[in-house]
């Protein structure tokens, strides 16, 4: 398999250096205890925090792009979603809404959630959304923070088992959880990140 | 019309209303009279000191030095823009963009008003030029800190929508725009405040002082009418100065949100 995303001696002032290879359609799994730098890790490759080092994706360099450009292809989900406007509708790309509805459906969700507050929303509906939010851009690669961490049982096989269809279809994911079952059931690498490194688990 | 000149004897009779004061502080166990007593007294000694001071550069009458008065009015007022907010920059950021935004305001809206409107002869005349200056600080400031403290203020309270915007490939300015937006807005609120409640709630400063030196209302009117443009667009100019620069300050060439540089 060709890898979609190398990462080559990534490191900041906190954490690293990493080195990862994640081939096209893979996933990589990291557990590992609070605090030791996963979340960051996440950031470090979306280039949300300062980091040294060099990321590829499909032999283009990160360096060599506008950083939006970047996080539009190698996108990160945040464990806890952010919201900017006061109906959900309005906290999805203008461009991509056509492809809201049928993903929210494929997690459960209620049919009218897209038109609620998001005042009203439960911490497991945003959750829910925010990755309906970062798939219907269709990126290369997704971040992904503990993307079932505020979900009940069925909705987590829901998720799961989207995920596993768009990696059928090419997408790779680097994702961080904390249910080991899910990162074996996921994870066609395991890492464990320790106070800044990460081991081959 | 000349202005009724004060004696030392009327300023000490209206001087008993401080130790009225005092008394009622006592009375009512409101532990302010110390404060009363010592803000008075530093109220007099600072503005008897700007008498001399200005007085003494109006004497001189030299456009060097009525500059270096201003420059170190702004950059007191800077002081107090990067005092005020709640969360602070890192470094001296906060005072920079403060001195920047303050002086910026202020010379464009003087240096407008004294060639055009005012036009004293010469356009820097310290009898013009500093009293203006002094008035379009005060505004000024006011503008400055209160964007500059609902802008670090919002950003670090919308951390996670800003940089989930980030994140989906929006731009830092896109994912920006609406604290710089309501940060602006507060800045221009006061202003717009005042305008409304001129001549209704309140009887403008300068228009009072005016009238009180003897001055006819209706010339006191328009000077009052010209000073509230001139202060709406030292606030506007002020306001989006502060914000702009703090939200240039807040990212990097790699459009992060950098909450790193703000304490």
């Amino acid at each position: 398999m060709s890898p979609a995303l190398i990462v080559k001696r990534l490191r900041s002032e906190l954490a690293g250096p990493f080195e990862l290879t994640l081939a096209i359609g893979s996933c990589a799994a990291i557990t590992g205890p609070s605090g030791s730098g996963k979340s960051l890790f996440l950031r470090m490759i979306a280039d949300l925090d300062p980091n040294e080092g060099e990321v590829w994706l499909n032999d283009r360099e990160r360096a060599s792009m506008p950083a939006p450009a970047w996080r539009k292809l190698v996108m990160y989900v945040a464990a806890e979603s952010g919201w900017w406007a006061d109906m959900v509708i309005d906290n999805f790309p203008a461009g991509a809404r056509s492809a809201v509805a049928p993903l929210a459906d494929r997690l459960g969700l209620r049919a009218d959630v897209l038109n609620a507050s998001v005042q009203q929303l439960s911490t497991g509906e945003k959750q829910r959304l925010a990755l309906v939010r970062a798939l219907s851009l269709n990126p290369h690669v997704l971040l992904l923070d503990e993307p079932t961490g505020a979900l009940d049982e069925e909705s987590v096989r829901r998720v799961e088992a989207l995920l596993q269809e768009r990696m059928a279809y090419g997408t790779s994911i680097l994702m961080v959880t904390h249910d080991q079952d899910q990162a074996s059931l996921l994870g066609h690498q395991r890492y464990r990140m320790a106070a800044g490194h990460l081991e081959r688990a | 019309m000349t202005p009724i000149l004060l004696t030392p004897f009327d300023i000490a009779v209206a001087a008993s209303l401080i130790l009225l004061d005092a008394v009622l502080s006592i009375l009512l166990k409101l532990r302010l009279h110390w404060q009363i007593t010592i803000a008075a007294a530093r109220m007099v000694l600072q503005l008897v000191a700007i008498g001399y001071v200005l007085r003494f550069i109006f004497s001189l009458n030299n456009p060097a030095a009525t500059l270096i008065l201003i420059f170190v009015m702004v950059l007191v007022a800077a002081r107090e823009v990067a005092a005020r907010p709640e969360r602070r920059l890192t470094g001296h950021t906060n005072l920079v963009i403060g001195f920047v935004s303050v002086g910026f305001a202020t010379f464009v809206t003087a240096i407008l008003a004294l060639t055009t409107a005012i036009r004293p002869q010469p356009w820097f005349d310290p009898h013009y030029a500093i009293p203006l200056a002094g008035i379009i600080l005060g505004s000024v400031l006011n503008s400055a800190s209160l964007s500059l403290d609902s802008f670090l203020g919002s950003v670090r309270r919308e951390r996670q929508a800003i940089e989930a915007r980030l994140s989906l490939g929006e731009t830092y300015n896109e994912a920006i725009a609406p604290m710089v937006r309501d940060a602006i807005r507060r800045g221009l609120l006061p202003i717009i405040n005042q305008m409304s409640a001129a001549g209704i709630v309140t009887l403008p400063g300068i228009m009072t002082g005016q009238i009180l030196a003897g001055l006819d209302p209706l010339e006191a009117v328009k000077y009052q009418i010209l000073l509230m443009f001139l202060l709406s667009g030292g606030s506007g100019l002020s306001a989006l100065a502060v914000s702009y620069l703090a939200a240039r300050r807040l990212t990097d060439p790699r459009q992060r949100l950098r909450l790193d540089r703000l304490r």
